[in-house]
């Protein structure tokens, strides 16, 4: 018996879940524009309440790395390093966009030929995930789908959506020549970066980041946690700091 | 027997200590300072990014040090505010996964009342009511403690910039490094080396809301920037008929003009509340004309004055760690495992 906790606080969600193996026991998601630490930790305690175990149960925890406003990022980053530097247990970091490309994949294949735009999700075809960078911005990264796990093939990067959508025109990404786009992003800017088809999933769940992570840790061999190993979150954008100018006269 | 981890980020410092019974086991911090001093100062998204990276190691570090396991700790508490919103998170994010891993009761403190509970590491239980002078960058307090683990009343506090903030800004136009406390306190102490205690008179700087009117309406507040503006008239005064600029004198007349009021305020607290004891903490207070001036001026009125270790004064987890085990001895309810951070937390709040 495993029991793999997985965060995320990327996006607009806290979103907590245990699973063991490849099933997924327990999934919790809130939506919040900000206060992610005060709800993160009370719903690591709901959640594994639903699920039957306790946290000394926990062999793995898993954290959406973002990308992902800063401050809420952090704490799903931290509270999973501090998890498992007190339960002993390897920490997997997974992108949280990553976790949202297999959630749109697995709609895909759930919904295809029946919903609208989930044709563009047959094998081997490309398309964009994107969630909200606020500062009228989408974090993006593009993926080709294949059996399983969808590949990752450009990004993650951060950019304003239309210098997206024309960067994914020249690039030919998708068989509309740009797109298609998935995420809270094209959602929140259709008229640039097309919407997304209607029922795909659009916020990055806690389950598809224990799912991607799941995979990882079999694959490694559930490598022990080192040093220098702890999950890092993706910020790609500088901190905003200016040095001082010159000295301002008082008089 | 309790066993208290303390974590403290609420501006550039990550903070964590061990105090087992009101005993200071060991106070690891690790500073992101270095990286703030270009921007001449604390960078909020710079200082979180620092304090994500060094949560686990400075943990680690501060169990290795004292040699106890993360198992041993009865007791977690944190610096819930008030502090920069992004380095609070990072910090009572920390505090809350290891109170759930661990299965123990988590603090959410008051990073000022941590301040004042700091000294009873160095000199045993607070007198009640002890009257508390906080100097530091961010904050310039004078508190009424009647028991810092409940009841901490606040009489005055700076109307416009702290005294760190001061000194900070003063260094700058004088070309001192950042952070400019210990600068100026070393140039003012060769000053006086070389010239006499005169030099601390050399320049008249403002004293401000000192007398009259301003005195009345705030009689326990301090500000502090009409002396920046004074001062950085005088050596623009200076440069601009192209005379050189005393460094050294204006450093020990600011700063002399600096400790002058917060120790004037202070002690007429004490005196008009009949408190005896003064206590001083925050990073201002490992300035040692401060020190000095306030032991004089403490002597003169019969007052008895505790500053803890420098080491102490400055932000840290020991102080978390004093504040959290004072609150376990007293019995206090612990705070919720929905516990926020509030970068305004008023220091009527010991803990939430
Ligand atoms: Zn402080």
């Amino acid at each position: 018996m495993s029991l793999l906790l997985a965060v995320d606080t990327s996006g607009a969600l806290v979103t907590v879940a245990a699973a063991d193996g490849d099933s997924l026991l327990a999934e919790q998601a809130v939506e919040l524009a900000a206060r992610h630490a005060e709800h993160l930790a009370p719903m690591i305690a709901a959640v594994l309440v639903e699920a039957g175990r306790a946290i000394d149960e926990v062999s793995a925890v898993a954290v959406g790395v973002g990308p992902g406003p800063f401050t809420g990022l952090r704490v799903g980053v931290v509270t999973a390093r501090v998890l498992g530097l007190v339960l002993g247990v390897p920490v997997i970091g997974v992108c949280s966009l990553d976790a949202l490309a297999l959630q749109v994949a697995e709609w895909g294949e759930g919904s295809a030929g029946s919903a609208a735009g989930a044709g563009d999700l047959a094998a081997g075809r490309e398309f964009v995930v994107t969630s909200d960078a606020r500062r009228r911005e989408v974090y993006w990264a593009a993926y080709r789908t294949g059996d399983g796990e969808p590949e990752p093939v450009r990004g993650p990067g951060v950019d304003r959506p239309a210098d997206l959508a024309s960067a994914a025109a020249r690039d030919g990404l998708g068989q509309k020549g740009f797109g298609p786009f998935f995420g809270r992003g094209a959602a929140l800017y259709p008229e640039v970066l097309t919407a997304p088809p209607e029922g795909a999933p659009l916020d990055v769940r806690a389950g598809a980041v224990a799912r991607l992570a799941g995979r990882r840790v079999a694959r490694v061999g559930g490598s022990e946690r080192a040093r220098g190993q702890e999950p890092v979150p993706l910020y790609l954008r500088r901190p905003d700091a200016v040095a001082p100018g010159a000295r301002k006269r008082v008089s | 027997m309790s066993l208290v981890l303390g974590i403290e980020t609420s501006c550039d410092e990550t903070g964590v200590a061990l105090v087992r019974d009101g005993r200071l086991l060991i106070d690891a911090v690790a500073s992101s300072v270095d990286e703030h001093a270009r921007f001449g100062g604390v960078v909020p998204e710079v200082a979180s990014r620092a304090h994500l990276e060094a949560m686990v190691p400075t943990i680690e570090r501060a169990c290795a040090g004292a040699g106890v396991r993360l198992a041993d700790l009865d007791a977690i508490a944190v610096t819930s505010g008030p502090g920069l919103v992004g380095a609070l998170t990072v910090g009572v994010a920390a505090a809350k996964a290891l109170a759930l891993g661990l299965g123990v009761p988590l603090f959410g403190v008051n990073h000022l009342a941590a301040h004042v509970a700091v000294d009873t590491l160095d000199h045993g239980p607070l007198p009640e009511p002890t009257m508390a002078l906080l100097v530091s960058g961010g904050h310039s307090s004078l508190l009424l403690v009647e028991d810092v683990t409940s009841t901490v009343t606040p009489l005055g506090r700076t109307i416009d910039d702290a005294a760190g903030e001061a000194f900070d800004k003063i260094a700058r136009l004088l070309g001192l490094p950042f952070p400019g406390g210990p600068h100026i306190d070393r140039a003012a102490a060769e000053a006086v080396a070389e010239r006499g205690e005169g030099v601390r008179s050399a320049i008249a700087f403002p004293r401000g809301l000192t007398s009259g009117r301003d005195l009345e309406r705030h009689r326990y507040d301090v500000s502090f920037s009409g002396l920046k503006t004074s001062v950085a008239r005088w050596v623009e005064r200076r440069e601009d008929a192209g005379e050189r600029v005393d460094v050294p004198a204006v450093a020990a007349s600011f700063q002399e003009a600096v400790v002058d009021v917060l120790t004037r305020k202070a002690v007429l607290a004490c005196r008009e509340q009949g408190v005896d004891t003064l206590l001083i903490g925050g990073g201002v207070a490992a300035n040692s004309r401060l020190r000095a001036l306030a032991l004089e001026r403490c002597a003169d009125s019969g007052i008895r004055l505790r500053v803890p270790r420098p080491a102490l004064c400055t932000d840290n987890g020991a102080m978390v760690a004093a504040l959290g085990s004072l609150l376990v001895a007293a019995g206090r309810a612990p705070s919720e495992l929905g516990l926020g951070v509030d970068s305004a937390m008023p220091v009527t709040a010991v803990r939430s």
